[in-house]
Protein backbone atom coordinates (compact mmCIF):
# COMPACT_ATOMS: atom_id res chain seq x y z
CA UNK A 1 0.00 0.00 0.00
CA UNK A 2 2.79 2.34 0.68
CA UNK A 3 4.60 1.56 -2.13
CA UNK A 4 2.21 3.65 -4.05
CA UNK A 5 2.52 6.95 -1.91
CA UNK A 6 5.13 9.61 -2.79
CA UNK A 7 6.41 12.77 -0.87
CA UNK A 8 5.17 15.89 -1.44
CA UNK A 9 4.84 19.17 1.04
CA UNK A 10 1.50 20.05 2.73
CA UNK A 11 1.47 24.26 3.52
CA UNK A 12 -0.76 25.26 6.06
CA UNK A 13 -1.23 28.72 6.49
CA UNK A 14 -3.49 30.00 9.54
CA UNK A 15 -4.04 33.57 8.67
CA UNK A 16 -6.65 36.39 9.13
CA UNK A 17 -9.65 35.55 6.33
CA UNK A 18 -8.88 38.63 4.31
CA UNK A 19 -5.75 37.65 2.80
CA UNK A 20 -7.57 34.72 1.32
CA UNK A 21 -7.94 36.08 -2.28
CA UNK A 22 -4.35 37.32 -2.33
CA UNK A 23 -2.70 34.45 -1.10
CA UNK A 24 -4.42 31.94 -3.36
CA UNK A 25 -4.18 33.40 -6.59
CA UNK A 26 -0.34 34.39 -5.75
CA UNK A 27 0.07 30.13 -4.68
CA UNK A 28 -1.91 29.24 -8.16
CA UNK A 29 0.42 32.07 -10.14
CA UNK A 30 3.55 30.05 -8.87
CA UNK A 31 2.85 26.94 -9.84
CA UNK A 32 0.41 25.40 -6.89
CA UNK A 33 -2.06 22.94 -8.67
CA UNK A 34 -4.84 23.59 -5.92
CA UNK A 35 -5.48 24.47 -2.62
CA UNK A 36 -8.28 23.92 -0.10
CA UNK A 37 -9.63 26.65 2.10
CA UNK A 38 -11.30 26.08 5.54
CA UNK A 39 -12.49 28.49 8.05
CA UNK A 40 -10.44 28.66 11.21
CA UNK A 41 -11.08 29.87 14.90
CA UNK A 42 -7.87 30.16 17.26
CA UNK A 43 -6.03 32.16 20.16
CA UNK A 44 -2.79 33.36 19.96
CA UNK A 45 -0.12 36.36 19.59
CA UNK A 46 -3.07 38.47 18.40
CA UNK A 47 -5.53 37.10 20.85
CA UNK A 48 -8.65 35.25 20.57
CA UNK A 49 -9.59 35.00 16.91
CA UNK A 50 -13.25 33.75 17.46
CA UNK A 51 -14.86 34.76 14.08
CA UNK A 52 -17.30 36.31 16.04
CA UNK A 53 -17.08 38.62 13.11
CA UNK A 54 -15.35 39.01 9.55
CA UNK A 55 -12.40 41.17 10.79
CA UNK A 56 -12.13 38.60 13.96
CA UNK A 57 -11.96 35.72 11.68
CA UNK A 58 -9.16 33.43 10.38
CA UNK A 59 -8.73 30.74 7.74
CA UNK A 60 -6.79 27.73 6.72
CA UNK A 61 -4.87 27.22 3.63
CA UNK A 62 -3.96 24.27 2.36
CA UNK A 63 -1.63 23.33 -0.46
CA UNK A 64 -0.22 20.55 -1.42
CA UNK A 65 2.78 20.78 -3.84
CA UNK A 66 6.54 20.05 -4.88
CA UNK A 67 9.35 21.09 -2.60
CA UNK A 68 10.37 23.80 -5.23
CA UNK A 69 7.29 25.60 -5.43
CA UNK A 70 6.50 24.87 -1.46
CA UNK A 71 9.99 27.04 -1.33
CA UNK A 72 8.66 29.79 -3.67
CA UNK A 73 5.29 29.76 -1.93
CA UNK A 74 7.23 30.27 1.36
CA UNK A 75 9.04 32.95 0.44
CA UNK A 76 6.63 35.02 -1.05
CA UNK A 77 4.65 34.84 1.97
CA UNK A 78 7.91 35.73 4.60
CA UNK A 79 8.16 39.11 1.65
CA UNK A 80 4.77 40.20 1.54
CA UNK A 81 2.93 39.24 4.15
CA UNK A 82 4.85 38.09 7.81
CA UNK A 83 5.73 41.67 9.06
CA UNK A 84 1.78 43.19 9.03
CA UNK A 85 -0.76 40.17 9.01
CA UNK A 86 -1.60 37.77 11.66
CA UNK A 87 0.02 34.34 10.17
CA UNK A 88 1.23 31.28 11.12
CA UNK A 89 3.06 28.85 8.31
CA UNK A 90 4.33 25.20 8.91
CA UNK A 91 5.12 22.91 6.47
CA UNK A 92 5.30 18.80 6.86
CA UNK A 93 6.03 16.08 4.58
CA UNK A 94 3.17 14.31 3.61
CA UNK A 95 2.17 10.97 1.53
CA UNK A 96 0.19 11.48 -1.76
CA UNK A 97 -1.39 9.26 -4.42
CA UNK A 98 -1.35 10.77 -7.76
CA UNK A 99 1.37 12.79 -7.30
CA UNK A 100 1.84 14.07 -10.85
CA UNK A 101 -1.42 16.52 -9.46
CA UNK A 102 0.95 17.91 -7.25
CA UNK A 103 3.91 18.77 -9.15
CA UNK A 104 4.95 22.28 -11.21
CA UNK A 105 1.82 22.74 -14.04
CA UNK A 106 4.01 25.76 -15.71
CA UNK A 107 5.28 23.00 -18.06
CA UNK A 108 1.54 21.93 -18.79
CA UNK A 109 -0.52 24.51 -18.84
CA UNK A 110 1.54 27.72 -19.85
CA UNK A 111 3.34 25.98 -22.50
CA UNK B 1 -38.77 55.30 27.80
CA UNK B 2 -35.95 53.83 26.05
CA UNK B 3 -35.91 52.70 22.63
CA UNK B 4 -35.79 48.95 22.75
CA UNK B 5 -32.72 48.37 19.81
CA UNK B 6 -30.17 50.45 22.16
CA UNK B 7 -31.34 48.27 25.26
CA UNK B 8 -30.49 45.15 22.63
CA UNK B 9 -27.41 46.45 22.27
CA UNK B 10 -26.79 46.84 25.91
CA UNK B 11 -27.98 43.44 26.81
CA UNK B 12 -24.77 42.06 24.28
CA UNK B 13 -22.79 44.46 26.01
CA UNK B 14 -23.53 43.04 29.32
CA UNK B 15 -23.47 39.10 28.36
CA UNK B 16 -20.00 40.10 26.19
CA UNK B 17 -18.30 41.92 29.84
CA UNK B 18 -19.43 38.73 31.98
CA UNK B 19 -18.01 35.88 29.63
CA UNK B 20 -21.75 34.85 28.99
CA UNK B 21 -21.61 31.75 26.58
CA UNK B 22 -23.89 33.86 24.16
CA UNK B 23 -22.59 33.85 20.52
CA UNK B 24 -24.02 35.03 17.14
CA UNK B 25 -22.75 32.79 15.01
CA UNK B 26 -20.83 34.59 11.72
CA UNK B 27 -22.95 33.54 9.19
CA UNK B 28 -25.80 35.11 11.01
CA UNK B 29 -24.01 38.22 11.04
CA UNK B 30 -23.03 38.16 7.44
CA UNK B 31 -27.02 37.70 7.13
CA UNK B 32 -28.14 40.54 9.18
CA UNK B 33 -25.95 42.64 7.43
CA UNK B 34 -27.10 41.98 4.05
CA UNK B 35 -30.50 42.70 5.12
CA UNK B 36 -29.80 45.72 6.79
CA UNK B 37 -28.09 47.40 3.72
CA UNK B 38 -30.52 45.97 1.38
CA UNK B 39 -33.33 47.19 3.17
CA UNK B 40 -31.85 50.78 3.89
CA UNK B 41 -30.54 50.87 -0.09
CA UNK B 42 -35.14 50.21 -0.89
CA UNK B 43 -36.10 52.36 1.34
CA UNK B 44 -33.58 55.12 0.04
CA UNK B 45 -35.09 54.50 -3.91
CA UNK B 46 -38.32 54.34 -2.99
CA UNK B 47 -38.56 57.84 -1.82
CA UNK B 48 -36.25 58.99 -4.55
CA UNK B 49 -38.76 57.98 -7.38
CA UNK B 50 -41.20 60.35 -5.21
CA UNK B 51 -38.46 63.24 -5.94
CA UNK B 52 -36.78 64.76 -8.56
CA UNK B 53 -33.34 62.74 -8.32
CA UNK B 54 -31.86 65.83 -10.51
CA UNK B 55 -32.66 67.93 -8.01
CA UNK B 56 -30.26 65.90 -5.67
CA UNK B 57 -27.21 66.90 -7.68
CA UNK B 58 -26.72 70.16 -5.58
CA UNK B 59 -26.73 68.58 -2.45
CA UNK B 60 -24.67 65.73 -3.19
CA UNK B 61 -21.93 67.83 -4.07
CA UNK B 62 -21.99 69.69 -1.32
CA UNK B 63 -22.15 67.14 0.91
CA UNK B 64 -19.51 65.34 -0.93
CA UNK B 65 -17.46 68.23 -0.20
CA UNK B 66 -17.93 69.07 3.70
CA UNK B 67 -17.79 65.64 4.06
CA UNK B 68 -13.80 65.32 2.93
CA UNK B 69 -12.90 67.80 5.51
CA UNK B 70 -14.09 65.12 8.36
CA UNK B 71 -11.08 62.29 7.31
CA UNK B 72 -8.45 65.41 7.17
CA UNK B 73 -9.20 66.66 10.48
CA UNK B 74 -9.38 63.52 11.80
CA UNK B 75 -5.95 62.78 10.22
CA UNK B 76 -3.96 65.52 11.59
CA UNK B 77 -5.83 65.29 14.99
CA UNK B 78 -4.48 61.84 15.25
CA UNK B 79 -1.32 62.74 13.19
CA UNK B 80 -0.32 65.71 15.42
CA UNK B 81 -2.03 66.04 18.48
CA UNK B 82 -2.14 62.13 18.88
CA UNK B 83 1.40 61.67 17.53
CA UNK B 84 0.32 58.24 15.86
CA UNK B 85 2.41 57.47 12.58
CA UNK B 86 1.30 57.79 9.00
CA UNK B 87 -0.31 54.37 8.52
CA UNK B 88 -2.40 54.98 11.59
CA UNK B 89 -3.77 58.17 11.35
CA UNK B 90 -4.35 57.44 7.95
CA UNK B 91 -6.50 54.33 8.55
CA UNK B 92 -8.23 56.51 11.48
CA UNK B 93 -9.10 58.95 8.98
CA UNK B 94 -10.90 56.42 6.67
CA UNK B 95 -12.60 54.42 8.99
CA UNK B 96 -14.16 58.11 10.69
CA UNK B 97 -14.17 59.61 7.10
CA UNK B 98 -16.27 56.81 5.98
CA UNK B 99 -19.75 55.86 8.00
CA UNK B 100 -21.33 53.30 9.59
CA UNK B 101 -24.97 52.01 8.00
CA UNK B 102 -25.99 50.76 11.81
CA UNK B 103 -25.92 53.89 13.05
CA UNK B 104 -27.39 55.45 10.61
CA UNK B 105 -30.22 52.84 10.68
CA UNK B 106 -30.35 53.87 14.90
CA UNK B 107 -30.59 57.52 13.83
CA UNK B 108 -33.55 57.29 11.64
CA UNK B 109 -35.40 54.52 13.75
CA UNK B 110 -35.04 57.10 16.87
CA UNK B 111 -36.50 59.97 14.79
CA UNK B 112 -39.23 57.09 13.48
CA UNK B 113 -40.03 56.92 17.02
CA UNK B 114 -40.34 60.36 17.95
CA UNK B 115 -42.36 61.00 14.67
CA UNK B 116 -39.90 63.38 13.48
CA UNK B 117 -40.08 63.49 9.51
CA UNK B 118 -36.83 63.33 7.25
CA UNK B 119 -36.18 63.92 4.12
CA UNK B 120 -36.46 59.61 2.33
CA UNK B 121 -33.31 60.85 0.17
CA UNK B 122 -31.17 60.94 3.17
CA UNK B 123 -29.90 57.05 2.35
CA UNK B 124 -28.77 58.37 -0.79
CA UNK B 125 -25.88 60.87 1.25
CA UNK B 126 -25.12 57.17 2.56
CA UNK B 127 -23.91 55.36 -0.57
CA UNK B 128 -22.42 58.57 -1.49
CA UNK B 129 -20.34 59.33 2.20
CA UNK B 130 -19.23 55.75 1.77
CA UNK B 131 -16.36 56.10 -0.93
CA UNK B 132 -14.55 59.33 -0.42
CA UNK B 133 -13.53 59.13 3.14
CA UNK B 134 -11.86 55.81 2.36
CA UNK B 135 -9.79 57.23 -0.60
CA UNK B 136 -8.49 60.71 1.37
CA UNK B 137 -7.64 58.29 4.58
CA UNK B 138 -5.94 55.92 2.23
CA UNK B 139 -4.12 58.59 0.27
CA UNK B 140 -2.83 60.24 3.52
CA UNK B 141 -1.79 57.23 4.88
CA UNK B 142 0.41 56.47 1.94
CA UNK B 143 1.26 60.11 0.59
CA UNK B 144 5.21 59.34 -0.23
CA UNK B 145 4.98 55.74 0.17
CA UNK B 146 4.07 55.70 -3.77
CA UNK B 147 3.12 52.05 -4.11
CA UNK B 148 -0.63 52.45 -3.12
CA UNK B 149 -2.31 49.82 -5.90
CA UNK B 150 -5.30 52.00 -6.36
CA UNK B 151 -6.81 49.69 -9.03
CA UNK B 152 -7.02 46.98 -6.70
CA UNK B 153 -8.51 49.05 -3.55
CA UNK B 154 -11.47 51.13 -5.70
CA UNK B 155 -12.27 47.59 -6.84
CA UNK B 156 -12.57 46.74 -2.74
CA UNK B 157 -14.57 49.64 -2.04
CA UNK B 158 -16.72 49.73 -5.14
CA UNK B 159 -17.25 45.69 -5.95
CA UNK B 160 -17.23 45.72 -1.49
CA UNK B 161 -20.67 44.08 -0.53
CA UNK B 162 -21.54 47.37 1.28
CA UNK B 163 -21.71 49.63 -1.87
CA UNK B 164 -22.86 46.75 -4.06
CA UNK B 165 -26.11 45.82 -1.47
CA UNK B 166 -26.79 49.97 -1.32
CA UNK B 167 -26.69 50.90 -4.60
CA UNK B 168 -28.46 47.74 -5.63
CA UNK B 169 -31.51 48.23 -3.18
CA UNK B 170 -31.72 52.03 -4.39
CA UNK B 171 -32.04 50.61 -8.01
CA UNK B 172 -34.28 48.36 -7.36
CA UNK B 173 -36.70 50.55 -4.73
CA UNK B 174 -36.35 53.40 -7.33
CA UNK B 175 -37.46 51.25 -10.31
CA UNK B 176 -40.18 49.59 -8.18
CA UNK B 177 -41.50 52.40 -6.46
CA UNK B 178 -43.41 52.38 -3.41
CA UNK B 179 -45.93 50.49 -4.93
CA UNK B 180 -43.89 47.66 -6.27
CA UNK B 181 -42.31 47.41 -3.00
CA UNK B 182 -45.44 46.61 -1.58
CA UNK B 183 -45.24 42.94 -2.01
CA UNK B 184 -41.85 42.30 -0.55
CA UNK B 185 -42.40 45.18 2.56
CA UNK B 186 -43.29 42.50 5.12
CA UNK B 187 -40.08 41.21 5.30
CA UNK B 188 -38.10 44.02 4.42
CA UNK B 189 -40.04 47.00 6.35
CA UNK B 190 -41.99 45.30 8.60
CA UNK B 191 -39.54 42.94 10.41
CA UNK B 192 -36.46 45.64 10.44
CA UNK B 193 -36.23 46.71 13.79
CA UNK B 194 -36.51 42.85 14.84
CA UNK B 195 -33.43 42.19 12.81
CA UNK B 196 -31.91 45.53 13.73
CA UNK B 197 -32.54 44.84 17.21
CA UNK B 198 -30.84 41.04 16.76
CA UNK B 199 -28.22 43.04 14.84
CA UNK B 200 -27.51 45.06 17.63
CA UNK B 201 -27.04 42.57 20.47
CA UNK B 202 -24.46 40.94 18.16
CA UNK B 203 -22.52 44.48 17.91
CA UNK B 204 -23.08 44.64 21.67
CA UNK B 205 -20.85 41.65 22.27
CA UNK B 206 -18.52 42.91 19.22
CA UNK B 207 -18.00 45.74 21.52
CA UNK B 208 -17.26 44.12 24.56
CA UNK B 209 -14.45 42.02 22.79
CA UNK B 210 -12.81 45.57 21.87
CA UNK B 211 -13.01 46.44 25.09
CA UNK B 212 -9.03 44.85 26.15
CA UNK B 213 -7.60 46.72 23.15
CA UNK B 214 -9.16 49.93 24.89
CA UNK B 215 -7.15 49.42 28.13
CA UNK B 216 -3.94 49.43 26.04
CA UNK B 217 -4.64 51.98 23.40
CA UNK B 218 -4.80 54.93 25.91
CA UNK B 219 -6.46 58.34 26.95
CA UNK B 220 -5.99 60.38 23.50
CA UNK B 221 -8.41 57.43 21.44
CA UNK B 222 -10.75 57.21 24.13
CA UNK B 223 -10.64 61.25 23.85
CA UNK B 224 -10.93 61.27 19.96
CA UNK B 225 -13.81 58.32 19.90
CA UNK B 226 -15.67 60.99 22.12
CA UNK B 227 -14.96 64.44 20.20
CA UNK B 228 -13.85 63.11 16.64
CA UNK B 229 -17.60 62.26 16.05
CA UNK B 230 -18.28 65.60 17.81
CA UNK B 231 -16.64 68.02 15.61
CA UNK B 232 -17.75 66.16 12.72
CA UNK B 233 -21.17 66.26 13.51
CA UNK B 234 -21.35 69.72 14.06
CA UNK B 235 -19.80 69.99 10.21
CA UNK B 236 -23.05 68.33 8.86
CA UNK B 237 -25.81 70.03 11.10
CA UNK B 238 -24.04 73.65 9.50
CA UNK B 239 -23.70 71.44 5.93
CA UNK B 240 -27.43 70.86 6.86
CA UNK B 241 -28.74 74.05 6.76
CA UNK B 242 -26.80 75.32 4.08
CA UNK B 243 -28.98 72.56 2.51
CA UNK B 244 -32.25 74.14 3.81
CA UNK B 245 -32.73 70.35 5.04
CA UNK B 246 -35.61 69.68 7.74
CA UNK B 247 -34.79 69.29 11.43
CA UNK B 248 -34.63 65.73 11.06
CA UNK B 249 -32.89 65.22 7.93
CA UNK B 250 -30.13 67.67 9.69
CA UNK B 251 -30.03 64.67 12.83
CA UNK B 252 -29.55 62.36 10.40
CA UNK B 253 -27.13 64.32 8.17
CA UNK B 254 -25.15 65.05 11.71
CA UNK B 255 -25.27 60.96 12.32
CA UNK B 256 -23.52 59.97 9.18
CA UNK B 257 -20.80 62.43 9.58
CA UNK B 258 -20.55 61.57 12.95
CA UNK B 259 -20.23 57.82 12.28
CA UNK B 260 -17.36 55.57 12.05
CA UNK B 261 -17.42 52.74 9.43
CA UNK B 262 -16.52 48.96 10.84
CA UNK B 263 -17.67 47.17 7.79
CA UNK B 264 -16.16 48.43 4.56
CA UNK B 265 -13.42 50.35 6.00
CA UNK B 266 -11.55 47.53 7.90
CA UNK B 267 -11.66 45.38 5.00
CA UNK B 268 -10.37 47.73 2.26
CA UNK B 269 -7.46 49.36 5.07
CA UNK B 270 -6.44 46.14 6.09
CA UNK B 271 -5.47 45.68 2.18
CA UNK B 272 -4.48 48.77 1.29
CA UNK B 273 -2.71 50.00 4.55
CA UNK B 274 -1.48 46.74 5.93
CA UNK B 275 0.68 48.49 8.51
CA UNK B 276 -1.56 50.14 10.37
CA UNK B 277 -2.63 48.49 13.54
CA UNK B 278 -6.32 47.55 12.79
CA UNK B 279 -7.47 47.58 16.84
CA UNK B 280 -6.41 50.88 17.01
CA UNK B 281 -8.65 51.90 14.47
CA UNK B 282 -11.78 49.27 15.19
CA UNK B 283 -10.84 49.60 18.75
CA UNK B 284 -11.91 53.76 18.24
CA UNK B 285 -14.64 53.94 16.09
CA UNK B 286 -16.19 49.97 17.29
CA UNK B 287 -15.39 50.21 21.00
CA UNK B 288 -16.38 53.96 21.62
CA UNK B 289 -17.44 56.00 19.07
CA UNK B 290 -19.85 53.60 17.85
CA UNK B 291 -21.81 52.75 21.24
CA UNK B 292 -21.20 56.92 21.97
CA UNK B 293 -23.18 57.74 19.13
CA UNK B 294 -26.33 55.78 19.49
CA UNK B 295 -27.13 56.21 23.31
CA UNK B 296 -25.64 60.03 23.38
CA UNK B 297 -25.03 61.00 19.62
CA UNK B 298 -28.11 60.86 18.06
CA UNK B 299 -30.48 62.92 20.98
CA UNK B 300 -27.48 65.30 21.32
CA UNK B 301 -27.26 65.79 17.00
CA UNK B 302 -31.05 66.06 17.65
CA UNK B 303 -31.65 68.87 20.17
CA UNK B 304 -28.39 70.67 18.19
CA UNK B 305 -30.12 70.58 14.88
CA UNK B 306 -33.86 71.47 16.52
CA UNK B 307 -31.57 74.39 18.35
CA UNK B 308 -29.94 76.00 15.04
CA UNK B 309 -32.46 75.11 12.59
CA UNK B 310 -35.16 76.72 14.82
CA UNK B 311 -33.72 78.88 15.32
CA UNK B 312 -32.88 80.45 11.63
CA UNK B 313 -36.65 80.01 10.77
Amino acid sequence: MTSRLSVRKLITVICESCLEEAITSAAKEIGASGYTVSDARGSGAHGLRDGSWPENANIRIEILCDEAIATRILDLLLETYYSHYTMVTFVTDVGVLRPEKFQHRASQSQG
Amino acid sequence: MSDPVILFFILGLIAGLSRSDLKIPGVLYESLSIFLLLAIGLKGGAALAQNNPSALLVPILVVTFTAMLVPVLAFLIAHYVGGYERADAGSLAAHYGSVSVVTFAVGSSYLTRLSVPFEGFMSVFLVILEIPGLLIGVALARWSAGDTRWGVLMHEILAGKSIVLLVGGLMIGYVSGEQGLASISPVFFTLFKGLLAIFLLEMGLVTAGRVADLKKSGIFLISFGVIMPLISAAIGIVTASLLGLSVGGATLLATLFASASYIAAPAAIRMAVPEANPSLSIGASLGITFPFNITVGIPLYYAASQWLLGASL
